[in-house]
């Protein structure tokens, strides 16, 4: 089919282009000069914040971002400075970090793990970014703490719930300021108990992925520890948008309570799908028929609006705390966006500020160094009450909310009401704790 | 040289040069100068231009020749890249045999799903790829991510974890993908002046396997099979009618091609050993496909250019936001630098969509031969303006076809 003719100067070619493409690879072994990756050495650092900006969780994202950008200001002095006055380290004073300029750049994470790598990659080796903060979902999480553990950069996780991310996924170069499953269950089991009664059983539909199954998991097992029953548990795809055929069989279940494992828009679906099937109208096993919402968001609650009237959960802060680190950033926020911040911007906030501080007291931007000023950080003044970041596992540790759909609702962002603040001490667990066993945090990784 | 003619020949050689060449070619910009925005020469992205292109290449050789329109071939792009990553997890980090299993691995799989879908052309065939893709990314992300079984690790994506066996991992090993002890990840950065170009180990190493794969593509497309493979896009049913059998001719284009798309998924986890479900999307099928129309379908070099068209798009423009628009247009009178930004707005950061898609509209209804089509007129008009004195009639009567 072909003729081959095999020359000596062909040979001699190809062989030639051979030798300079397997020579080439050599030129990359040296090193270079810098002690850690992306150390910045102008007059400005630059931080990267990636967030979803379209996709499921878009409206948390942009959130995050409008509340990143305000930390930006406070660091560089601009504002009226937020929760720098209340924040109990007086390390940061308002130049920057270090005394350079703050920066940043901005990245869709799609909520897939695949484009929040791609362009948390693209912030660390085109812009140069120091460290990544945001995120609205476990998986990605998950995937860009990875990253950036490989890359040498620190991470600081957004909204991330799932106990994988301290868990089993953590890394030493990641960051948790979110709570997560285990301590959604500790705190609303005593609330859930006290509101519906020891003898309840129990009917599951969950998100089917990572977040979903954890906190499945923590919910069943801190519920079945008062006395509660699992009449069943329910995978529902995520993709998914009509939960009817999933509501349904939950009527002749024998269940009187039904727990939504979903969030975003599964929950404001899935929740409306309830509320339209009756249930909360039924009487079950003799007792009022209930719904739980595990894990509450400001934005989530504003996409149900009316159907969460009475609907317990949990979150990890609310603006409508009366604290001095709340009142601030809650007041600068309001001033330059026109209304109040979701939990999962406030959260995006603190860890900014939180990365910052560390900087300035380890007098470094080496990941090692500000790792270490973070481990075991005691902290207050952010909102969250007095707050502790556990060298163990990068989780901090803090009050946990309870709250419930507003049956009365004076404004728009009135939706939700505390119901109880859950004191630290009570969501506490061990490192080795079965839920978050089988990961280590490894050596934190400088790069270069 | 090769075994090609001379036209490709020339064709092999421009691309072996824009690829070898393109950190510097892609970082046309001083950095810190405005412009620095639009360079693409960073180890991550350039990485994806060729893997894209591989991805592309490979697409090209079942549609560019037999017409077959796969709407599935996403699928087998992550199982290339989930068979990577297993070999991470199981033997080494090392990336020669994570490549060789996810070609082969990708190849049985289209093996299986090329012959069931071929028994319908048309319509049928991509409707029957898409729903076994769409099958497949179900699978990859709950079904075969529970607990129990975890072949895939859902959502999060598949990792290798500091427990993994990894039997043959060696104890001076780079903790990280390499290529016998040279890390993927490893870069070289040189400054001339204000410019920074990035060498990157891992790009190099795509880059050459890519050029080796466009050679034999090459020779697919000139060889005895490219043209049965063409005669089945052009008429199949007279084909049939003179006795021959078309099907093993199909479904060999159609393996081949999944070997493509399973080595460009074995890359992209050689490059970043994480395996997302995502990968095998039904919108990652029809990325590739507007990839190759983009670029020109049926053309060598088309689907290359097509694969860093879209993916420069989708990285560079994504990340204009509005604080850099504000800093472009600083100069103009304030009512009117908003007014400017407004306007843009829409069609940067997450608006990036809709710019491709505007662009991907004109080049169809103007260029129906994609960018290569649009490359060839621009070379006809130069040459037509210098070939304007001598180019009187032959008075040949040239045949018609």
């Amino acid at each position: 089919m072909t003729k081959k003719n095999v020359t000596r100067r062909g040979v001699l070619k190809s062989g030639a282009v051979a030798g300079t493409g397997l020579a080439l690879p050599t030129i990359f072994t040296a090193s270079s000069a810098a002690a850690f990756t992306n150390e910045p050495t102008g007059s400005s650092v630059t931080l990267g914040f990636n967030v979803p900006q379209t996709g499921p969780y878009a409206d948390e994202g942009n959130d995050e971002l409008l509340a990143q950008q305000l930390a930006v200001e406070h660091l560089n002095g601009e504002g009226d400075g937020g929760c720098l006055n209340t924040f109990s380290s007086k390390a940061l004073q308002g130049n920057g970090i270090l005394g350079k300029k703050v920066g940043f750049v901005t990245g869709d994470t799609q909520t897939k793990s695949d484009a929040a790598r791609a362009s948390a990659k693209s912030m660390i080796e085109k812009d140069g970014a120091i460290m990544i903060n945001g995120g609205s979902s476990s998986g990605v999480a998950v995937a860009v703490q990875g990253l950036c553990q490989e890359a040498g950069v620190i991470f600081m996780a957004g909204l991330t719930h799932a106990n994988d991310t301290t868990g089993k996924d953590k890394k030493a170069n990641g960051f948790r300021h979110f709570f997560n499953a285990y301590m959604s269950g500790a705190a609303l089991a005593p609330v859930l108990a006290a509101e519906m009664g020891k003898e309840r059983r129990a009917y599951h539909l969950t998100a089917d992925y990572n977040w979903g199954w954890t906190q499945e998991e923590s919910i069943v097992a801190s519920t079945e520890a008062l006395g509660w029953e699992t009449v069943n548990t329910v995978k529902t795809p995520l993709a998914s948008t009509d939960f009817s055929s999933y509501i349904a069989p939950v009527l002749n279940s024998g269940a009187d309570v039904l727990v939504l494992n979903h969030y975003g828009g599964n929950m404001v679906n899935s929740l409306t799908n309830a509320i339209q099937f009756g249930l909360l109208d039924k009487v079950a096993n003799g007792k009022d028929f209930k719904i739980v919402v595990p894990l509450y968001s400001e934005l989530m609650a504003a996409g149900a609006g009316e159907n969460i009237k009475g609907v317990l959960g949990s979150m990890n802060w609310n603006w409508q705390l009366q604290d001095e680190g709340t009142k601030a950033f809650v007041k600068s926020f309001g001033e330059k966006y026109g209304k109040p911040p979701s939990n999962s911007a406030q959260t995006c906030y603190a860890q900014v500020l939180l990365y910052a501080d560390a900087c300035e007291r380890a007098g470094t931007f080496n990941p090692c160094g500000v790792a270490e000023a973070l481990e075991d950080f005691e902290f207050d003044g952010l909102g969250n009450g007095p707050t502790w970041y556990r060298g163990a596992d990068h989780q901090c540790f803090k009050d946990v909310l309870v709250v419930r759909g507003n049956e009365n609702p004076t404004n728009a962002y009135d939706t939700l009401e505390i119901v109880e603040i859950t004191p630290r001490s009570q969501v506490e667990y061990d490192p080795e704790h079965p839920m978050f066993a089988g990961g280590e945090l490894g050596k934190c990784n400088p790069g270069a | 040289m090769l075994g090609l003619n001379k036209k490709d020949t020339s064709l092999l050689i421009v691309v072996a040069f824009l690829t070898l060449l393109a950190p510097f070619i892609l970082n046309p910009f001083p950095e810190g100068s405005a412009m620095a925005q639009f360079n693409a020469g960073y180890p991550d992205l350039m990485q994806r231009f060729v893997i894209f292109g591989i991805f592309a290449i490979g697409f090209n050789i079942l549609f560019g020749l037999t017409g077959y329109l796969s709407f599935g071939h996403a699928a087998f792009l992550g199982v290339g890249s989930y068979s990577a990553v297993w070999m991470f997890k199981l033997l080494s980090y090392n990336v020669i045999p994570a490549i060789a299993l996810s070609v082969v691995v990708a190849g049985l799989f289209s093996l299986l799903i090329g012959f069931i879908s071929l028994r319908r052309s048309g319509i049928y065939f991509s409707i029957l790829t898409l729903a076994f893709a769409q099958m497949s990314f179900a699978l990859a992300y709950s079904v075969l991510s529970n607990p129990k079984f975890n072949l895939t690790n859902g959502e999060t994506g598949l990792q290798v974890y500091a427990d993994d066996p990894q039997i043959l991992q060696g104890a001076n090993a780079p903790d990280l993908p390499h290529l016998f002890g040279l890390p993927m990840r490893a870069t070289y950065t040189m400054d001339v002046g204000a410019w920074s170009f990035d060498f990157n180990a891992g790009y190099y190493l795509c880059a050459i396997i890519m050029m080796i794969v466009f050679y034999l593509s090459i020779r697919i497309f000139r060889s005895p099979f490219g043209m049965m493979l063409r005669a089945v896009k052009s008429n199949q049913q007279r084909m049939n009618y003179t006795g021959l059998n078309s099907k093993p001719y199909t479904l060999a284009a159609f393996v081949i091609s999944g070997m493509y798309a399973g080595l460009a998924g074995g890359l992209m986890a050689a490059m970043d050993p994480l395996a997302g479900a995502e990968r095998m999307q039904w919108t990652a099928s029809g990325e590739v496909v507007l990839m190759t129309i983009l670029g020109g379908t049926g053309t060598l070099i088309g689907p290359v250019l097509g694969a860093g068209f879209i993916k420069y798009f989708e990285n560079i423009f994504s990340k204009i936001n509005d604080n850099v628009l504000h800093s472009w247009f600083a100069f103009l009178p304030d009512g009117l630098e908003d007014a400017v930004v407004f306007v843009i707005h829409p069609f940067i950061g997450k608006g990036w969509h809709l710019t491709l898609g505007i662009l991907f509209m004109l080049v169809v209804i103007y260029l129906p031969g994609g960018l290569v089509e649009g490359g060839q007129r621009l070379l006809k008009r130069f040459k037509r303006k210098k070939k304007d004195t001598d180019d009187a009639p032959s008075g040949k009567t040239e045949p018609a076809e």
